[in-house]
């Protein structure tokens, strides 16, 4: 692993410059805790458009603090940590900001108060972390997941846009902070379903839930620090968040609480079953945090008896997210060290590291046991409210049982992390791995202890953050303490045996997790299938519907645009009732009469001339007639103009001409198809001269004139009131036209530029309708 | 096409027709001209040059890619725009004029001159192209 741990690279300054900048967030956002835990919620706002009465603006209460100080805390350690992993790596500068970009996106997700700006700042994340996850995009494997993880959260995403839409303008405001503060509640509202279901869709895409999952797995082709903070305690908690954010707005009902359990349960067992059975230490953390993710749904939507276990499910679901996020972020980390350290994450080729990454053993140590639930780890705490609030609920038995198996596995996983790679005997990947410095250890150990001294000081914990947190989703008992110790119970005999059962399944997991394992290997249909079937599918229709819109013959679509042009003008000029002829005809002189005469002339031989060179010359005299008609009314720079455009296009036509091959005789088109271009010929010419008429014939606006004529010289400094307008009044026009100029130009470069010998040849014989016949065209052109 | 007669025209024509092309661009605020008719008239000139050089001569001629030339001028033209923001606070593209010695001078006319940039570098970015591609990549074998 060449990429991987080149100590002797240069320090990347920038990255680790930027660690200060997650650092002083997170003393800002440490600075609220005790405002916010007094029950204040604190908002700002940016007038944006003032006039429209658009503004940006935020606000904090004890959810969205709670998040924030996550995303600052953990991104704070993941850049430090970044900045020695990716040490040597390439394109740093643009890692270090997408990640920076990505931890400020986040922030506004959790802390934004309009609905539409909550969009934004959520589809900001999965942009950022469609940059991150590709990083290594030399790799296919990268650039699929990316694109995956894009797409899917994508999708997600825009229903949840038209979720927020429906929700809007049902409720009356898109303000967050209105929707908490007035109770609204939309349980009843005729088109809740649709608003639930929507939401919920960004929701569970976001937050990987079955069966949509599988994204999260495959973005673990990212680096590891981008795993250990997307996919473990920020991005994928998007959807968590929101959860728990409409939770007042849209809980509540029994849809919600079916959907959210049981989508949260299927994931939460599925995941952990899925977990064990990974080689890969990664792919492992990848599958818990799955569970975590469904575990959270779960209990977001778990209903209470009479209004009192509710608001207990609410505590578990964010005491969990607390733990979790501490545990996992400190488990990823660890394992990118591991990897760092010695070019592999398979847990079959690990062994001993213990003897030497010894601090990184003890920082693992620390998360897995609060991974396990172990008292007195902030994790036990954790995993004893889960199980006392789902027996209290309304789903007691199901609800229990779900989370009592996941706990299980999640025991099993946590001891495949912390004791397979670390104990046993030296295996080549220890003797090879190298000591890491203290950049690489410090991240896991910090968070691995601090689950330790949150479960040892549980009361400040819940007071000051999970408490005002749960605050926010639903009601919380006055008074609500949470302990280490609750005495003997069946929930303590519960959690006994959960250490038990995943122990023996880790002891003996040859056996038991074989079957499962293969099972899970060989399923039929599986998302990620299913996501590629799809985007088969999306591929296979646009090449067909390509294949049949795009002839490549220029003359069809020519036709097809003036057919189209004729009979939707001529539509509407019928169903308008537009037509208007002149009741009589205006004077004309007889010079003219004699330009119409020329005109007609030369209409006449473009048409039946077999000459290419005689037919543009006598297009362009019809053009110079046309001009000529402009100088007769009084318009100079019209006509100017015109005549000079006329003269360029017979030359560059002529250009054209010169590199063509001879192939009239091939383009002449039987008589039946000529009859056809004709008619449509005339019709545009109809339809052209009848918009012409019914625009004349109403009374001209002469307001502008006189505006442009009485400023002209006052306001404009020149005579010429066509220059003046093109050039002052109306210069953002005349800007616009010539932007469309030069990116005509660039495209021209490209098309000419790009397009090799042979390809031309092929363009030839398709606008001549040959069969490919390379050799006959060569030779006609060659003698042309 | 590329006769004697041609050739020795396309020297005196080719200098007089710009000459005129600038002629048209300066007048154009007060009198039938502009930068859009006098870029056209300067593209003629350079076209009636192609007729009778290569394309290759021409490139050398005129010295700089002319779609860059294209690009210079819209970015002239939006810089004319920025000038009454930067010294008067006024709205993007408003007209800035001071006069010296009797000749009144505009942001307006260097915008157009911008205009006039696009347009010559983007006729003669057609026809050249057209002409001949500046880099034809190596024909593909028959397959």
């Amino acid at each position: 692993m060449a990429a991987l741990g080149i100590p002797t690279a240069r320090v990347p300054v920038l990255l680790r410059a930027s660690v200060a900048l997650p650092a002083a967030l997170f003393a800002w956002f440490c600075s609220l805790v005790p405002r916010v835990s007094s029950g204040q919620t604190l908002h700002w706002e940016i007038g944006w458009i003032p006039e429209q009465g658009i503004a940006l603006s935020f606000f904090i209460d004890g959810l969205s603090l709670l998040f924030a100080l996550v995303i600052t805390g953990i991104g704070t350690l993941i850049v430090h940590y970044a900045s020695e992993y990716m040490r040597g790596r390439p394109q740093l500068p643009s890692f270090t900001a997408f990640l920076l970009a990505f931890m400020l996106s986040m922030l506004g997700v959790v802390l934004a108060d309009n609905l539409i700006a909550l969009f934004i700042f959520w589809e900001l994340t999965g942009l950022t972390s469609f940059l991150l996850i590709g990083y290594k995009h030399e790799e296919a494997a990268a650039r699929r997941a990316a694109l995956q993880a894009l797409l899917v959260t994508g999708v997600g995403a825009l229903a949840m846009l038209a979720g927020f839409v429906l929700l809007g303008e049902t409720a009356g405001t898109y303000s967050l902070r209105e929707l908490l503060a007035g109770d609204v509640s939309l349980a009843d509202a005729s088109n809740y379903t649709w608003i639930l279901g929507l939401v919920l869709a960004g929701a569970f895409t976001k937050s990987a839930q079955f069966p949509v999952h599988f994204w999260l797995p495959n973005a673990m082709v990212a680096p590891t620090p981008v795993s250990a903070y997307l996919h473990s305690a920020t991005m994928v908690k998007a959807g968590v968040f929101l959860l728990a954010r409409m939770s007042p707005v849209l809980g509540g009902t029994e849809a919600w609480s079916v959907t959210l359990v049981g989508f949260g349960a299927v994931t939460a067992v599925y995941s952990a079953l899925a977990s064990v059975t990974r080689t890969d230490l990664k792919q492992v953390l990848a599958y818990t945090t799955v569970m975590a993710l469904g575990t959270s749904v779960m209990f977001l939507g778990l209903p209470g008896e009479a209004g009192t276990a509710h608001s207990t499910a609410a505590i578990a679901a964010v005491a969990f997210i607390l733990v979790h996020a501490l545990y996992k972020a400190a488990l990823f980390m660890a394992v990118g060290t591991i990897e760092h350290s010695t070019g592999t994450r398979d847990i079959a080729r690990h062994g001993g590291l213990r003897h030497v990454l010894g601090p990184t053993f003890v920082g693992t140590a620390l998360a897995a046991v609060s991974m396990a639930g172990l008292p007195p780890f902030i994790g036990f705490v954790g995993k004893e409210l889960l199980y006392s609030s789902a027996y209290e609920s309304a789903f007691g038995g199901f609800a229990l049982f779900a989370i009592a198996a996941a706990s299980v596995l999640i025991v099993t996983a946590a001891m495949l992390v912390a004791v397979v790679p670390f104990f046993g005997t030296m295996k080549q990947s220890a003797r090879d791995a190298h000591p890491v410095t203290w950049q690489l250890w410090i991240g896991p150990l910090l968070l691995g202890l601090l689950g330790l001294v949150a479960g040892v000081a549980t009361a400040p914990v819940f007071h000051g953050l999970v408490l005002p947190a749960a605050a926010a989703i639903a009601p919380v008992p006055e008074h609500f303490e949470p302990g280490l110790w609750h005495g003997f119970n069946a929930l303590l005999l519960l959690s006994l045996a959960t250490w038990a059962v995943g122990a023996f399944v880790f002891w003996q997991r040859p056996v038991i997790l074989s079957v499962p394992g293969s099972i899970l290997d060989r399923l039929p249909v599986t998302g990620d299938r299913v996501y590629d079937a799809a985007m088969d599918g999306i591929a296979r229709f646009s090449t067909a519907l390509t294949r049949r819109m795009q002839s490549g013959i220029q003359r069809r679509y020519i036709l097809a645009v003036f057919a189209t042009l004729a009979l939707s003008v001529g539509a509407t000029l019928v169903a308008k009732d537009a037509i208007h002829l002149p009741s009589q005809i205006p004077s004309v002189t007889f010079g003219e009469w004699a330009l119409v005469a020329v005109i007609a002339a030369s209409v006449l031989t473009v048409i039946l001339t077999r000459s290419r060179l005689l037919a543009i010359c006598a297009l362009g005299v019809v053009g110079t007639a046309i001009s000529l008609v402009f100088l007769l009314r009084g318009a100079p720079d019209v006509a100017m103009t015109q005549l000079i455009v006329e003269t360029l296009v017979v030359v560059i036509v002529a250009i054209v001409l010169l590199k063509l091959p001879d192939f009239r005789n091939e383009i002449r088109q039987p008589l039946s198809a000529r009859w056809r271009d004709g008619a449509i010929a005339v019709a545009v010419g109809t339809v052209t001269t009848l918009v012409l008429l019914a625009v004349t014939a109403r009374p001209p606006q002469l307001e502008l004139t006189e505006y442009f004529e009485s400023m002209a010289v006052p306001g404009g400094h020149g005579h010429n009131i066509v220059n003046v307008i093109l050039v002052d009044f109306r210069a953002l026009d005349t800007l616009g036209e010539i932007s469309v100029l030069v990116l005509a130009a660039a495209a021209v470069c490209a098309l000419i530029r790009r397009r090799s010998r042979y390809r031309f040849d092929r363009f030839l014989r398709l606008q001549a309708g040959q069969s490919a016949r390379p050799g006959r065209a060569r030779a006609s052109r060659e003698g042309a | 096409m590329n006769t004697l007669i041609l050739r020795e025209t396309t020297r005196v024509l080719f200098t007089l027709i710009l000459v005129f092309s600038v002629a048209t661009l300066l007048r154009g605020h007060d009198a039938p001209g502009g930068g859009f008719v006098g870029g056209l008239i300067a593209s003629i000139a350079c076209s009636l040059y192609v007729f009778v050089a290569d394309a290759k001569d021409v490139r050398r001629l005129v010295r700089t890619d002319p779609l860059k030339t294209a690009a210079a001028g819209l970015a002239l033209a939006i810089v004319s725009g920025l000038v009454g923001i930067l010294s008067g606070g006024r709205p993007f593209l408003s007209g800035q004029w001071v006069e010296i010695g009797g000749v009144k001078l505009g942001t307006p006319l260097l915008f157009d001159f911008g205009v006039y940039l696009v347009v010559v570098g983007a006729v003669l970015t057609f026809v050249l192209e057209i002409k001949e591609p500046a880099s034809v990549p190596p024909a593909d074998s028959d397959k």
